[in-house]
């Protein structure tokens, strides 16, 4: 379920990335990389476990799987907290600095 | 356990390389500016860009990888930092890292690999279109 939510959220964000392109002001391209790397990197994981259990992989216990989507969104939350984080100091349009100047176009 | 530090690991060093490139190619181009344009003189996507892309993947990648590492008790707030260090499974540990860390750079490299096959061949494309309407 981990996986999945993170590919889902890699998959929405390179969507509006590409709508919004050429303009990436937002940085939304850095957003949707770090989703497909976090995914790349859990699809490994799931073609291990795959590996060492077998068919068992597809159908996991209730409780496990609702750990694994609570897990999940909280990756996606903690990917947009970086992604906030890196938008407010890179600042692109410049509304932080104009802000904190005290002069509001 | 600690896949995740393989990764990382790749994500320092691309950092590194794309400092490096960057500075070469501000040297080459004569500029002062610390901001580059994603794009060269001739149209291209700079490599430091296309370096970007790779060390967004792993610096994410690795980032909520580990998160998913302390969710699980692997990673610990205290020394060692690691729980199968604590309990004396680092052969385990190394292991997991040799195949599934190793694993993960490789893929997230490839698909790098892949992205930059893409872009060159949409490159030339494009290079051909223009040189066929002048």
């Amino acid at each position: 379920m981990t996986l999945l939510i993170t590919i889902f959220a890699a998959i929405t964000v390179t969507l509006i990335w590409y709508k919004k392109a050429p303009d990436n002001s937002m940085r939304l391209g850095m957003l949707s990389l770090m989703f497909w790397g976090a995914s790349l990197m859990w699809l490994i994981d799931a073609v291990f476990e795959y590996a060492e259990l077998g068919a068992e992989f597809f159908t996991p216990a209730g409780e496990d799987m609702l750990n694994d989507s609570y897990l999940g969104l909280c990756v996606v939350a903690l990917g947009l907290i970086i992604w906030l984080v890196y938008l407010f100091i890179k600042d692109p349009k410049g509304i932080i600095k104009k802000t904190l100047s005290g002069n509001r176009a | 356990m600690a896949c995740f530090i393989v990764p990382g690991t790749e994500a320092i060093v691309t950092t590194i390389v794309t400092g490096v490139v960057k500075k070469k190619e501000k040297e080459a181009e004569g500029k002062t500016s610390t901001e580059t344009a994603p794009l060269n003189e001739n149209g291209k996507v700079r490599f430091s860009t296309k370096l970007g892309w790779l060390n967004n993947m792993l610096w994410g990648g690795s980032a909520l990888l580990a998160f998913e590492h302390v969710w699980h008790g692997e990673v610990i707030p205290t020394f060692p930092f690691l729980t199968a260090v604590k309990n004396g499974e680092v052969a385990d540990m190394l292991g997991e890292m040799s195949t599934a860390g190793v694993a993960m750079a490789l893929l997230v490299t490839a698909v790098w690999g892949g992205m930059l096959v893409v872009s060159s061949v949409i490159e030339k494309r494009s290079a051909e279109s223009k040189e066929a309407e002048s």
